[in-house]
């Protein structure tokens, strides 16, 4: 075993060394973690990146000793300052958890208990483990609610959690942990439920707490983006193993694991060619009930040799860093090595066919009911999507980006007619698709296709492959049984997954195989709009840019023409010739997507991007600030420009007149007041 | 992103994975169910296969042999009509469970369709199919039976159908509780995208996917229906001579309880006891291997 060299004069609160976890579940047996080492410094944070099953989660709870049912530590040790924490008697881990070692939880809307007030959960655990008085408790938990940035904390006390929005109940979570002034706090995805602009704010305060604090961090996370920007030392974890540790800077700069440099290659970023396609690593991440010898990565790794396949590969610190460990037998130097490939230009007869747009969407409108206020009261309404018109030309890629509750998502069901719009239409191929109902519908569906999310809803658990890909041309009515068959065979080869996949159920296939099948049954009845909603945001980093790819290639081949859905703005980006941003239902800018994220001219999208981590925002963003506060409530928009209740540049104006959409380019359109490009004939 | 780790268990993580095959291996890992199922066996083989090898005069009143305790030749006794007992239990056996098995298949296809369209269509139909279902709840099922019972002369079949006619409404709720959840999942709202009718959507993929509620429903409403026979018949209002059923011999059994006749009381008494124990075992390991409280 390598030590990894500690910063100097630094103290160790948390050591791991060659922790070894087992998940019994009936009669597999399963190996989350393997041989990990870590080492916790004070103040310092730490973050553990990895893919879903790569045994990050399961690290944190062994070292929380909250292991799932079935779970045990089988070998190595958790030292925490003197303490041996493997083995430690329940009672004495009781005394530590919540006390010296806190975690916050992802989901904060299930880890709180929703019949209690949030000030007795915060004061829950100095209740517990300082034996304080339930006044003293409460002035300590108001303390802590007010350093997590809650507002007028002493009203707020007395909330129960549904009353608080998604980011001042993570706020809450936050202060759970560190009321007790933990030495070590483990937080397991803690912004993974929330949206990019305030997932930022979040992890600010995290930082700013820490420091504070004094404490020591451990970040668990998917997301390479918000490891760069906020740990200080990296463990990179792949199929229960550390492949590679260090610090941060070095990690990102000299990375030598064959998987942590394909995986940073295969994440579509803001800066990306739009021109090459994305590297993407094949195959999946193996299975951990199947004891392998060799290195977990090397079924998928280019570099790999017969030594990879026998011999598992030590974790050995870098000969001129020693902080810098890795587990490879053939560390790479520099970034991937591969020929960009470049995507085939598009056909230019699809650009001719005609000047008219495919599908047209003109003022489009959706409330909803939202009960009523009082007896007596007017009925109220949610205001998802308030007036809403683009365009789409055959051929083209239309993004939606915005974050949730803007009314995206109700966009696209309308776009496919799932959902009937309150006013305004749905124009396909010079038809109002919107008007339409029954059998007439039915037919014009055909050609108006849908990719869903979440690829395990999406396809019907108790049907065969086959039969999932021959169901929408059994609906439609077209061809015998063996043709239809032989249509799905075609299919599932054009989305390049063998035909042996048809005889099988949904659950025997990989997220990202299924993800596969969802699109070849949109692509089923020959669809010339395709609506894809957050396509890939179900699917780990590396399966990501394999869909991602596909469907670059699909909507090129065969002419379609697109709108995709996402709040991922890097994977908009990759997909879109243009794109939209939605905010509380209105489109506040729309354009060529170059131009958009280049020179963005909202200060919306401008925060936005400003936002995502691990990118270096545009100019913009020293002009205009990180966005703070929440998505006002769409029952009740703000008057005027409904982005002014966030807005760092809004003035009496926005509060009066909305700003409609203007031309800043001929490709580009912006509604704002004050719009960070120069308007067109303005000035 | 899933939210935590599954340790490297991509089935443990959707929300159905129960093939057949699963809910199998599952129930075959459930002691109880087991011991259920088994039971059920036992008293499905006793009440069909008894009467072969166990051969007796169940129509001709013998007054002669009335009312004989346990002996040889009549393991457990003869009724105060000198029918055998244990000839009889599998006598009365075989029409409680037929009845049962009947009544709960009827109310559980009318249920499951009713339950199911009233889920997919929402809004006001779903308001008034449902209302209709909570007025019927409300009327007395009993009572009413007992009406029905006084003016009409039970069999086995009309029997079956009035007990199937009342307890349609549990699964009809049931049901469309599931559908609810289901119609809203991506592959219902997949399938309407390709233009599937209404028909096509509850035929192929709600009832399918609510077939593991529906069979634990099924197995429920036996037990069900197998304990109202018997109260109908303890009420006297059963069937009439020369068919019986474990209700009926109970309520003549319990008649004689001042003459010290136990032998009329307890066999059929843990019959019933056991018949609808060993169901409910099995409805619970298959509710549980079903997935609705698994993991």
């Amino acid at each position: 075993m390598v030590s990894i060299a500690p910063a100097p004069a630094t103290e160790r609160v948390l050591t791991v060394s060659d922790l070894s976890v087992e998940i019994r579940r009936g009669d597999r047996v399963v190996r989350p973690v393997s041989g990990v080492d870590l080492v916790l410094h004070r103040g310092e944070t730490l973050g553990i990146v990895g893919e879903t099953g790569s045994g990050k989660s399961m690290t944190g709870l062994a070292i929380m000793g909250m292991l799932p049912a079935g779970g045990r530590i089988t070998g190595g040790s958790i030292t925490f300052g003197d303490t041996e924490l493997v083995g430690l008697p329940p009672a004495r881990y009781r005394g530590l958890r919540g006390n010296d070692i806190a975690m916050v939880f992802q989901d904060s809307l299930t880890s709180l208990n929703p019949t209690r007030r949030i000030g007795d959960q915060v004061a829950e655990p100095v209740r517990l483990h300082e034996g304080l008085s339930r006044r003293e408790a409460r002035r300590r938990a108001e303390e802590m609610l007010a350093l997590v940035g809650i507002p007028r904390p002493s009203e707020r006390m007395d909330d129960h959690p549904h009353q608080l929005s998604g980011g001042m109940r993570q706020r809450v979570m936050i202060a759970m942990a560190l009321v007790c002034q933990p030495k070590v706090v483990i937080a397991d995805e803690p912004t993974t439920a929330l949206d990019v602009t305030i997932q930022a704010e979040i992890l600010d305060l995290l930082d700013d707490l820490r420091a504070r604090l004094g404490m020591a961090m451990i970040l668990v996370t998917h997301d390479m983006g918000v490891i760069s920007r906020h740990a200080d030392r990296v463990g990179v974890m792949y199929a229960g193993r550390l492949a590679e540790t260090g610090p941060t800077p070095a990690l990102f700069e000299r990375t030598r694991h064959r998987y942590t440099q394909a995986l940073l290659a295969s994440i579509p970023s803001l800066t990306h060619d739009r021109g090459e396609e994305l590297y993407s690593i094949g195959g999946a991440p193996p299975d951990l009930s199947v004891h392998d010898v060799g290195c977990g990565f090397a079924p998928r790794c280019a570099a790999a040799t017969d030594r990879c396949r026998a011999e598992q590969p030590p974790l050995v610190a870098d000969g001129a860093e020693p902080a810098h460990a890795f587990a490879c037998w053939h560390p790479a130097d520099g970034p991937v090595e591969r020929t960009p490939a470049r995507l085939a230009e598009r056909p230019a007869a699809v650009d001719e066919t005609s000047a008219a747009p495919r599908l047209r969407v003109v003022d489009l409108r959706r409330e909803y009911p939202a009960g009523s206020d009082g007896w007596f009261g007017g009925r109220r309404t949610v205001k998802a999507v308030s007036g809403v018109s683009f365009d789409v030309a055959p051929g083209e890629t239309f993004g939606l980006v915005g974050e949730s509750g803007c009314g995206k998502s109700t966009l696209g069901r309308m776009l496919v007619a799932l959902d009937r719009p309150t006013s305004g239409e749905v124009v396909f191929d010079g038809v109002a698709v919107s008007a339409l109902r029954g059998r007439e519908l039915g037919e014009r569906r055909a050609r108006l296709q849908m990719m869903f999310q979440d690829s395990s809803a999406a396809l019907d658990p108790r049907m065969r492959i086959g039969a999932i890909l021959r169901e929408p041309l059994a609906i439609q009515g077209i061809g015998t049984r063996a043709e239809r068959t032989a249509r799905a065979r075609d299919l599932l080869d054009d989305v390049g997954l063998p035909g042996s996949v048809l005889e099988r159920f949904p659950h025997e296939l990989s997220g990202g195989q299924r993800q596969r099948v969802g699109l070849a049954r949109a692509l089923a009845l020959d669809p010339s709009v395709l609506v894809a909603d957050e396509p890939v945001s179900a699917l780990d980093v590396s399966i990501r840019s394999q869909v991602l790819n596909l469907m670059r290639r699909i909507q090129r081949e065969r002419g379609l023409s697109s709108i995709v859905i996402s709040h991922d703005l890097a994977v908009v980006r990759y997909l879109s010739d243009r794109v939209g941003v939605m905010y509380l239902g209105k489109l506040v800018e729309s354009g060529a997507a170059e131009e958009v994220y280049a020179a963005p001219a909202h200060p919306y999208t401008a925060g936005l991007l400003a936002a995502v981590p691990g990118e270096e925002g545009p100019a913009e963003a020293d002009r205009v600030p990180r966005i703070h506060g929440e998505l006002p409530s769409p029952i009740d928009p703000p008057s005027g420009c409904r982005f002014r209740t966030r807005c760092p540049l809004a003035t009496d104006l926005c509060a009066e007149v909305e700003p409609v959409l203007e031309p800043v380019s001929p490709t580009h359109q912006v509604a704002c007041h004050f719009p960070l490009q120069t308007k067109e004939g303005a000035r | 992103m899933t939210a935590v780790d599954n340790a490297g268990d991509p089935p443990a993580t959707l929300p159905t994975p129960t093939s057949l095959r699963t809910v199998l291996r599952r129930f075959r890992h459930h002691p109880l169910g087991l011991v259920g199922f088994g039971l059920l066996l036992l008293i499905v083989a006793f009440c069909y296969l008894g009467p072969v090898f166990w051969k007796t005069n169940q129509t001709d009143v013998n007054l002669l042999d009335a009312a004989l305790p346990p002996g040889p030749g009549h393991p457990l006794g003869t009724d105060t009509n000198g029918f055998d007992v244990l000839g009889r239990l599998m006598a009365g056996g075989q029409v409680s469970l037929q009845i049962g098995l009947l009544a709960a298949l009827f109310a559980t296809t009318i249920g499951t369709l009713y339950g199911a369209v009233a889920g997919l269509a929402g809004g006001v139909v779903d308001g008034f199919m449902m209302r209709l279902v909570d007025v019927l709840l409300s009327v007395p099922f009993l009572f009413f039976v007992l009406i029905l019972s006084a003016r009409f002369h039970a069999n086995a079949w009309t029997l079956a159908l009035v007990i199937g006619a009342f307890s349609w409404l549990i699964s009809a709720r049931l049901v469309r509780g599931e559908v609810l959840t289901l119609r809203v999942r991506e592959y219902v709202l997949a399938a309407k995208v390709m233009g599937a009718s209404r028909r096509r959507i509850i035929l192929t993929h709600l009832i399918p996917n609510a077939m593991g509620v529906i069979i634990v429903n099924i197995t429920f409403q036996v037990a069900d229906a197998v304990l109202v026979v018997a109260a109908l018949g303890f009420l006297g209002f059963g069937l009439t001579y020369p068919t019986t059923d474990w209700g009926s011999q109970l309520a003549s059994g319990v008649t004689y309880i001042s003459a010290d006749y136990w032998w009329l009381i307890y066999p059929v008494g843990g019959c019933i006891i056991l018949t609808v124990l060993a169901l409910n075992l099995l409805a619970d390991a298959l509710r549980d291997a079903v997935g609705r409280k698994a993991d």
